[in-house]
């Protein structure tokens, strides 16, 4: 007995000692409660028929009739399909870039360097709002750059771009890219800064040429990052930039079928068409997916590069 | 010593990088072209970045319609202000403190905050939960608040860097002199801890000033709360919003007279601009944090 209590006042020593310490920690917890915890119990509405005068714990249940629902319709392949896919576009792209841009700017002498960096870097800096300005200023239909000047040079017809979907997956890529390329290459490029110089003098030494030293020195150095990097963004694969396919396309219905993905499906179910079921059921569908998939790459990551991994 | 080889890799490497950077900038270059050409000539000529003819007439028309345009401004200087202070005081608290070893429930609190970075409740669940039950639609906490204070790569970063970067002997000497948790934070641990300050200032405060999500989803009414990035999301979808939701200073400038070609590269040239003009004093900065964040340890 004697021995508990003392224990227990230790305890009550180390909590007061600790007291200031839980202060600084309450602010960010409480925001966190707010922000990401108090929601969670709402995913349940994808089982349910909301109905906002019952509020979300009177609403009836429906059981799976919401997700029936949302997998009958072509939607469900067709948000999934692109989310998918453009993710796998841009990690193969933005990787294949980065990385070139990374072992160029870590190769070249003089000042232009710099130069070069900070205005790659510069998209990325920019909203996307204004990103839909810029895309605007090439594609709109009657002022366009590229339809009154470019294709105009050429002897081409007008293209309604915001029509026309076969065009937007190489400008959603394009567009990703030019934005993210700047910031993906900074990372690479500090792991190239980091590699010890002595190997490349040696290799120099024995007649390799630059191009030997990169594919056998830099590039096999380089892979634990493209590693971390791929898993990382598998793991989020099943997201997507709103900003990126609501703005840019600038919400355009012809689109739809190439700009939709989950992220937008969600919005307008919620927002725009007043459709709360469908709307919660996919984002149910990619809050659960997501987490799997997040938890799985965390797990492969951990076996290949446990230094890196999120666990 | 410089081979063939290298000599051509360098050309070629100046030449990938130029191409590259002129494809980063032309977009800009082009809108701002645009922005300063007559209205007349970029009907006839779309835009351009060859202006025929210069007018900075759209400019003008923005400043005299009224002053939806320097309001806006305010409100994302205010914005941006408020919304890194907020997010630097919760982060830097949070994160010093499960950065102290001995804290008893730290693994839990630490899982507590990582396990947001690996579960999401998404868009209707935070909807519901913001607007049922803390009601914050049409308010200023509905740009401030949502998703936007901190989040849990944030803290984990600044804990890695606490515990990296601030020695614990040296907290716990200052300890030992008297010092209490606080005073060892700000006068000992901070001053250390300034380059990971700076880059979640940075990333807090391009996140606060880039925001459009928030003002689009929560303010329906206030549109007096609009952020220039929500003005300028309302003008690419309605051109006339500029004029119609703004008394008009000047009666000279009625419906008619809107330059409605050149007058949204020059909002969107007003929008870039604050960002264009700080970049070069926080670049540096910005690509330590980068580094920092990118690769762990």
């Amino acid at each position: 007995m004697k021995s508990s209590a003392n224990s227990f006042s230790k305890g009550k020593v180390r909590f007061r000692k600790y007291l200031p310490v839980y202060l600084m920690i309450l602010p960010g917890v409480i925001y966190l409660f707010i922000n990401n915890y108090m929601p969670l119990p709402g995913l349940v509405l994808a089982f349910k028929s909301y109905n906002a005068k019952k509020g979300i714990y009177k609403s009836a249940w429906v059981g799976l009739k919401n997700f029936k629902y949302l997998f009958a319709t072509k939607d469900a392949f067709v948000i999934t399909r692109n989310t998918l896919l453009y993710n796998l576009a841009f990690i193969i792209v933005n990787t294949v870039l980065a990385i070139a841009v990374a072992i160029i700017l870590s190769e070249l002498t003089g000042k232009a360097k710099n130069f070069y960096q900070s205005a790659i870097l510069l998209p990325y800096m920019i909203s996307m709002v204004i990103v839909s300005y810029l895309v605007f200023a090439f594609l709109s239909a009657e002022n366009g750059f590229f339809n009154r000047t470019i294709l105009r040079l050429m002897g081409k017809e007008a293209i309604f771009w915001y029509q026309e979907k076969k065009y937007w997956p190489y400008i959603i890529i394009f567009v990703n890219s030019w934005k993210v390329i700047g910031y993906n290459c900074i990372i690479y490029l500090s792991t190239i800064l980091g590699i010890d110089r002595n190997y490349y003098e040696a290799a120099a030494i024995d007649g390799a040429g630059k191009m030997k030293q990169i594919t056998s020195i830099t590039l096999p150095l380089l892979k634990p990052t493209v590693v971390m990097m791929t898993f990382l963004a598998i793991g989020r694969i099943f997201y997507s930039d709103f900003s990126l396919f609501y703005q840019v396309p600038m919400n355009s219905g012809p689109l739809f079928p190439v700009t939709n993905t989950i992220d937008t499906y969600v919005y307008r179910g919620l927002l725009e068409l007043g459709d709360i079921a469908l709307s919660a059921a996919a984002g149910f569908y990619q809050s659960v997916v997501g987490f799997v998939l997040v938890v799985i790459s965390n797990l492969l990551l951990r076996k290949l590069d446990p230094e890196n991994a999120l666990f | 010593m410089r081979t063939r080889e290298d000599r051509i890799f360098q050309t070629i490497g100046h030449i990938v990088m130029i191409i590259l950077s002129l494809f980063a900038l032309l977009p800009m270059i082009l809108l701002f072209m645009s922005s300063i050409t007559d209205d007349g000539a970029l009907v006839r000529n779309g835009y351009s970045f060859f202006p025929e003819k210069f007018s900075l007439y759209a400019y003008e028309y923005v400043f005299k319609t009224g002053n939806a345009v320097p309001h806006a401004y305010y409100i994302s200087v205010v914005l941006t202000v408020v919304g890194v202070t907020l997010a630097l005081v919760v982060t830097t608290l949070i994160a010093y403190g499960l950065s102290r070893p001995g804290l008893p429930g730290r693994g839990l609190i630490t899982f507590y905050v990582f396990f947001t970075m690996l579960f999401n409740g998404g868009l209707v669940p935070t909807y519901i939960n913001y607007t049922n039950v803390f009601q914050i639609k049409n308010s200023f906490a509905a740009i401030l608040i949502p998703g936007l204070v901190t989040n849990g790569f944030y803290i984990m970063l600044m804990k890695s860097y606490f515990t990296a970067s601030v020695p614990d002997e040296i907290l716990e000497a200052a300890k030992i002199d008297g010092a209490g948790e606080w005073q060892t934070l700000l006068r000992i641990a901070l001053p250390l801890a300034k380059p990971i300050v700076t880059t979640i200032g940075l990333f807090a405060g391009i996140g606060y000033w880039n925001d459009w999500q928030n003002g689009y989803i929560y303010l329906t009414k206030r549109t007096d709360l609009y952020s220039i990035q929500n003005l300028l999301n309302r003008m690419i979808q309605n051109i006339q919003y500029l004029s119609q939701n703004t008394k008009l200073a000047n009666a000279d400038v009625g419906l008619s007279a809107i330059p409605t070609v050149s007058i949204r590269m020059s909002m969107a040239v007003l929008g870039i601009l604050p960002i264009v003009i700080i970049y070069p004093f926080i670049q540096k900065n910005f690509i330590k944090g980068i580094t920092l964040g990118g690769v762990k340890g």
